[in-house]
C-alpha cells in the first residue's frame, strides 16, 4: 500500500510550509512546491501537511486513486 | 570567501516612528555576502537582507528555532520573550501547528467572507454615523480583527480592554523590565486558563473547544500548558498584526493618491493590492527571532558555522531590486508576488488566509468613504515588534 502526492503548481503559494517541513518528500522548484518522490508509504505527517496548506494545494491520494487529504 | 565587511553594525537599523525602510539595508543587500550585527542584548548575528537568502535560511531545516531558547538570543530587551510555536522545530512544531492550522486554510477561511464583510462595512456604517473625524485605529481597524479572532477562538470580544494590554506587552520590544513582562505574561495566562476552564465545562463551536477536545482524545498530543499558550498565541498574533497593516496600508495609499484611487475605480484590484502593500510595507522595527545553524552551511557565499544565529530581513527581501521590478514603487499589476510578508518555510503564518481576508474586505470597505484623507498626525507605536500608527486621525467626505 503506497500513496500518491501531487502538487497544484497553479495553486501553490510557495510558502514553503512543507518543504521545509518534509525535505524528504516536498521541495520548492522556483516559485512553487513539487512532491519529490512518485509515491511514499502511508504517512500521517504528509496527511497533516496536506490538511493544513495553506493553499490547500497537496493532494494525497491511495493506490486506488482514492483522495485521502486534504481531508474535509 | 567570507563577507567583504568586517565590521559589527549596531542593530536594528530603522526608525520606529513611520514606515521607512533604513538605506542601511540596500547597503548590505549591494554588498557581497552578509554583514554582522549586535542587537541591544545577545551576541551578535549575520543578517540576511537579500531574497535568496532570507527565503534559504527560512525554509531550510539546518536552521533551528529551538536552538535560540539555548543560546544567547539576539533581542531588543534583557528578559527573553517565550516564543510559543515560533520557538519550536519540526516533529514538535508540526504536531502543534496542525492543530490550529486547519481553521485557518483557504477554503475554511474562504467561508467567512461574508461574515468578515459585514462586520467592516457595519463598522464604517457607524463611522459615519458618529461623522468625522476618527481615529481609524480604535474605530475600525482594532475592532476588525478582534471581533473576528474572539469568535474563532472563543473569547469575549468585550475583554478587548483587558487582552489588548497584555498583548502589548507581549509584543513590546523595551518599554517594559523583566518584573512587569513577567507579571504581564502570568496575567494573560491566568486569564486565558480560565476561558479553558470554562469551555471545558461548556463547549462551543470555536477553536478553543476544538483544542480542548483534541488534547481530550490524545494528552500526549497537547500538554495543558502548550493549550493554553496556543490560545494566547492565536489571539495575540491572530489580531495585533492585523490591526497594524490597516492603518499602514491606509498611511500607504493616502501617500499614493492614484494607487487609492485605482481601486476605487476598480475594487477588484484588492487581492493584488493587498499582496503588494504586504510587500511594501516594513510592517516589523527589525529582524527577530535568529535562526540557529545546526550544521555548518553555506548561505549564498558566507560559511555559517554550526551554533551561529541568522536574522531574515524580511523587509528588506521585500524591496530587493534583484528580485522585483522597481521595487520602491508601490504596483498593483505585478506577475511577481511571492513576498515575505507573511514568513516563508515551516513558521509560514498559519493565519495567513485570514489576515489575507480581513485585510481585503477591510480595504473594500474603507474606500466606499468618500474623500478619506488624514486629519492630524498619526501617532505612532514605538518599542514594539511591529510598527504602525498607535492612533491615526482621519477624515472624509
Amino acid at each position: 500500500m503506497s500513496w500518491t502526492i501531487t502538487v497544484d503548481r497553479g495553486t501553490c503559494m510557495g510558502s514553503g510550509i512543507c518543504a521545509g517541513s518534509r525535505p524528504d518528500v516536498f521541495r520548492l522548484a522556483g516559485t512553487a512546491s513539487e512532491p519529490v518522490v512518485d509515491r511514499i508509504e502511508p504517512d500521517e505527517d504528509v496527511l497533516d501537511l496536506a490538511d493544513t496548506c495553506p493553499a490547500a494545494a497537496i493532494t494525497v491520494r491511495d493506490e486506488a486513486g482514492t483522495e485521502l487529504g486534504p481531508r474535509p | 570567501m567570507t563577507t567583504a565587511d568586517e565590521r559589527v553594525h549596531t542593530y536594528p537599523f530603522n526608525r520606529p516612528e513611520g514606515l521607512e525602510l533604513s538605506p542601511a539595508y540596500r547597503d548590505a543587500r549591494v554588498a557581497p555576502g552578509m554583514i554582522r550585527v549586535r542587537l541591544p542584548f545577545g551576541e551578535p548575528a549575520w543578517l540576511a537582507t537579500r531574497y535568496e537568502d532570507v527565503r534559504f535560511v527560512l525554509g531550510d531545516r539546518r536552521f533551528s528555532r529551538a536552538l535560540a531558547a539555548r543560546s544567547d538570543e539576539p533581542r531588543n530587551q534583557s528578559y527573553r520573550r517565550p516564543g510559543g510555536i515560533l520557538a519550536m522545530d519540526p516533529p514538535d512544531h508540526t504536531r502543534l501547528r496542525v492543530l490550529v492550522a486547519g481553521a485557518f486554510t483557504v477554503r475554511r477561511v474562504e467561508k467567512l467572507r461574508p461574515w468578515v464583510r459585514q462586520i467592516a462595512a457595519g463598522l464604517v456604517a457607524d463611522l459615519v454615523a458618529a461623522g468625522p473625524p476618527a481615529d481609524l485605529v480604535d474605530a475600525f481597524a482594532l475592532p476588525l480583527p478582534v471581533q473576528v479572532i474572539c469568535e474563532l477562538l472563543g473569547v469575549p470580544a468585550e475583554d478587548r480592554h483587558l487582552f489588548r494590554a497584555w498583548s502589548d506587552a507581549m509584543l513590546s520590544t523595551s518599554s517594559l523590565t523583566a518584573e512587569e513582562f513577567v507579571r504581564n505574561e502570568r496575567e494573560l495566562n491566568a486569564y486565558m486558563a480560565g476561558l479553558v476552564a470554562q469551555r471545558r465545562e461548556r463547549p462551543a463551536d470555536d477553536l478553543m473547544s476544538a483544542l480542548i477536545a483534541a488534547r481530550a482524545e490524545n494528552l500526549d498530543r497537547l500538554t495543558e500548558e502548550e493549550l493554553v499558550e496556543l490560545c494566547i498565541g492565536v489571539l495575540v498574533a491572530g489580531h495585533e498584526t492585523t490591526a497594524t497593516q490597516i492603518p499602514n496600508f491606509t498611511h500607504v495609499l493616502l501617500a499614493h493618491p492614484e494607487r487609492f484611487d485605482q481601486l476605487r475605480a476598480d475594487p477588484d484590484l484588492i487581492p493584488a493590492a493587498v499582496e503588494e502593500l504586504m510587500r511594501f510595507v516594513p510592517l516589523g522595527a527589525g529582524a527577530g527571532f535568529a535562526r540557529y545553524a545546526t550544521e555548518d552551511v553555506l548561505v549564498g557565499d558566507v560559511p555559517v558555522r554550526a551554533g551561529e544565529p541568522v536574522l531574515c530581513a524580511v523587509a528588506s527581501a521585500n524591496r530587493d531590486e534583484g528580485r522585483f521590478e522597481e521595487p520602491e514603487e508601490l504596483r498593483f499589476d505585478r506577475q511577481e508576488t511571492q513576498h515575505l510578508g507573511f514568513g516563508h518555510g515551516v513558521h509560514h503564518c498559519l493565519g495567513a488566509p485570514l489576515a489575507r481576508l480581513e485585510l481585503q474586505e477591510a480595504l473594500r470597505a474603507l474606500i466606499t468613504l468618500p474623500d478619506l484623507r488624514l486629519a492630524g498626525d498619526p501617532v505612532w507605536k514605538t518599542q514594539m515588534l511591529v510598527r504602525g500608527p498607535r492612533e491615526l486621525p482621519v477624515a472624509w467626505g
